[in-house]
This record gives C-alpha cells, structure tokens and sequence, in this order.
C-alpha cells in the first residue's frame, strides 16, 4: 500500500512526507521505544503515543515509512522538522490505534 | 572527595505502593541501624513527607538528600534531587498540579500518609500520586535543574518504567550525568562509564533498605557536597 493510500484510509493530517511515493511494507503498534528498536523494520507504519525526539531517531534507524500519531496527539514542531529532514512521514489521526491498526489490517497491510 | 554509604532511593508511606510501617523515623532509624551515612527519600511525584524524613533523619546522624521520584509523561521514572527540602516542596507543588485529578483507591493501591517528625498522622493525600505528570522528560529536566536539583534517571536496567525500555536509549541532548541502576539485574547499558552509576533499594518496606554497600561520591558531607558530585559529568 503507497504512503498516500494509508492516509487517506484511516483520514489522517499528512504533516510531513517525503515527495517520492513510499510504499508502506507493514505495521505495529507500540509505545515502548526499545521493542521497536528490537522490531522496526524499513517501510513500516508505526502507530504510537509517544512523541520524544527519540522516536524520530529509532525511526531513521530502521528506515521507517511512517509515524502514526492516534488520538489527535501532536508532534512538537522540532520532531516534525527532523522526520522530514530523515524523509520519515509523520501522520496525525484522530482515530485510536486500535482503530488504525483495524483498518491497516483489514486492507491487507501485514504484521511485522 | 568522601564516599558515603548510601541508599538515595527508599519510599516513605505517602507512596501508596509502600508499607505503612515506612514512617519518617522508621526509615532513619533502620537506615541508621544498617551503618548508612546518606539516604533520600524519594516518593512518587511529591515532597510532602520530606520534611518529617530530613528531621528524622538529621536526629539519627544522616545526611539527608531530598528527592522525589517523578513519572514522566512518556512513563519514564525520573530521580530527580534537590540540595534542600524547599526546593523540592516547591518543585513538588508545580509538579503535583500536572498529574492528573484521579483519585487514589487505597483498598486497590494503598494509603498516601503524611505525617509529622513524630510519625503522627497530618493527613492521607487523596489524589493518586503516581500517576503519570503532563511533563515530557526534557520539561521535567529544565524544570528540575531551574530548581538547582539533579535529574537522575531511575532503575536504568528495569523493563518497566525505565528509560531505556520506554525511550529506547539515553537521549544524548538532556546532558545526564548519572543514571540509577539496580544491582541484582546486569546493568547493560552502552556508554555507562560515561555516567556516575549509583545503585538504590527502592525500599517500599523496611528490610529492603540497603546495606552498607553501595557508596556515593561527596565533595563535603552534606546534601550540598553529594548533588556536587551528582552533578558533575563524569570524566572518562
């Protein structure tokens, strides 16, 4: 599934996205940092609450597509400026994780 | 420079988690009883009992480092050390209004007790204090150090709670210069010479309060000589 399809699927706020069509290899949900530092892997959609700089640097590592905030949760500005300049999509949804992780999957998007 | 055996991390009863028996002078007097020179009490996100421990603790010969044990917004324990119990009553204050009104259940979690230097009780604090604060931990470092106090991450090689498990590494930006580690799990942290390791009970009952073996730096003995030491990055 391309980057721009996730978003329109579960009607998230692209904030910032890389202008080249990424395709979205699969998805987790986790807020432990260092769970997803043992299972990122590149392409993947990461639904998570916590927005420390440390998610953008643990994103990069792995070459992650994008960062799903649910919730309506925002990403501090210097966050957002550092993903776009790692070429990491940061996406803003209103809908719960559990939500997006329902439609993710339900369109086919595989598990890590 | 001294080195005081020391226990900086011990839970008084205003922790809901903490036994009842965990009084001001309970605590200084088994700290005292098990050879410690230096102990803070540190309890989840409020100084309340401070004043009753430091006086307790000053009566038994003890240095006293005021602390409180902060939950971050990310849920990342924080130590965080103040070089006098105002300081940390203050800070306390600002810290108790960001964590949110839920009410304690104390036949779920337990009682929060404040009490005088006499171990009387003054009254049971209703909200739940170890809730997580509205603070990210880089608000809670500033915060912390515009009150001249130490940040010290809490239980670094813990799986819950720590902030390595919840933030993945040690965010090189927020300029720690100590880390808490508990002794009885391997430490396996990356770079850790490059931090003072200081090794706690986390007591919630007496007996669990250390022994005399782990030891914390001093330029002088005080609260003052020990946040000097915390202070100071480590040359490696």
């Amino acid at each position: 599934m391309l980057l721009t399809d996730l978003a329109k699927l579960i009607n998230a706020n692209v904030v910032t996205c890389p202008s080249s069509p990424r395709e979205v290899a699969c998805a987790y949900t986790c807020d432990l940092l260092s769970w997803v530092m043992a299972k990122g892997k590149p392409g993947l959609a990461w639904v998570t609450v916590q927005t420390h700089m440390n998610v953008i640097a643990i994103a990069s590592l792995h070459d992650i597509a994008c960062i799903i905030c649910p919730e309506g949760i925002q990403m501090e500005a210097p966050c957002v400026e550092k993903a776009e300049q790692e070429g990491i999509a940061v996406l803003f949804s209103e809908k719960t994780a559990y939500e997006i992780c329902g439609l993710l999957y339900k369109a086919g998007v595989p598990p890590v | 420079m001294q080195r005081l055996a020391a226990d900086l991390h011990i839970h008084s009863c205003l922790s809901p988690c903490a036994d009842v028996e965990m009084t001001p002078n309970n605590i200084a007097a088994m700290a005292s009883l098990k050879g410690l020179e230096a102990i803070a009490v540190c309890d989840h996100n409020s100084a309340l009992n401070l004043p009753a421990c430091e006086k307790a603790a000053l009566r038994c010969g003890l240095v006293f480092l005021p602390g409180i044990e902060v939950t971050t917004s990310e849920e990342v324990h924080v130590l965080t050390f103040f070089a006098d119990v105002e300081s940390a009553l203050d800070f306390g204050e600002r810290l108790y209004k960001s964590i949110p009104n839920v009410m304690n259940k104390p036949e779920f979690f337990g009682e929060q007790l404040v009490m005088n230097e006499a171990d009387e009780l003054i009254r049971v604090e209703n909200k739940l204090l170890p809730q997580a604060s509205a603070l990210t931990i880089d608000e809670l470092v500033n915060a912390c150090r515009k009150f001249n106090g130490v940040p010290v991450p809490a239980h670094i090689n813990r799986q819950a709670h720590s902030l390595l498990a919840n933030l993945g590494f040690i965010p090189p930006e927020l300029k720690f210069t100590a880390m808490e580690a508990y002794s009885w799990i391997p430490l396996n942290v990356e770079n850790s010479e490059r931090y003072h390791i200081i090794y706690d009970s986390d007591a919630h009952c007496l007996g669990n309060i250390s022994e005399r073996e782990h030891y914390i730096g001093a330029y002088e003995k005080s609260a003052e000589g020990i946040l000097a030491y915390l202070k100071e990055s480590k040359p490696f």
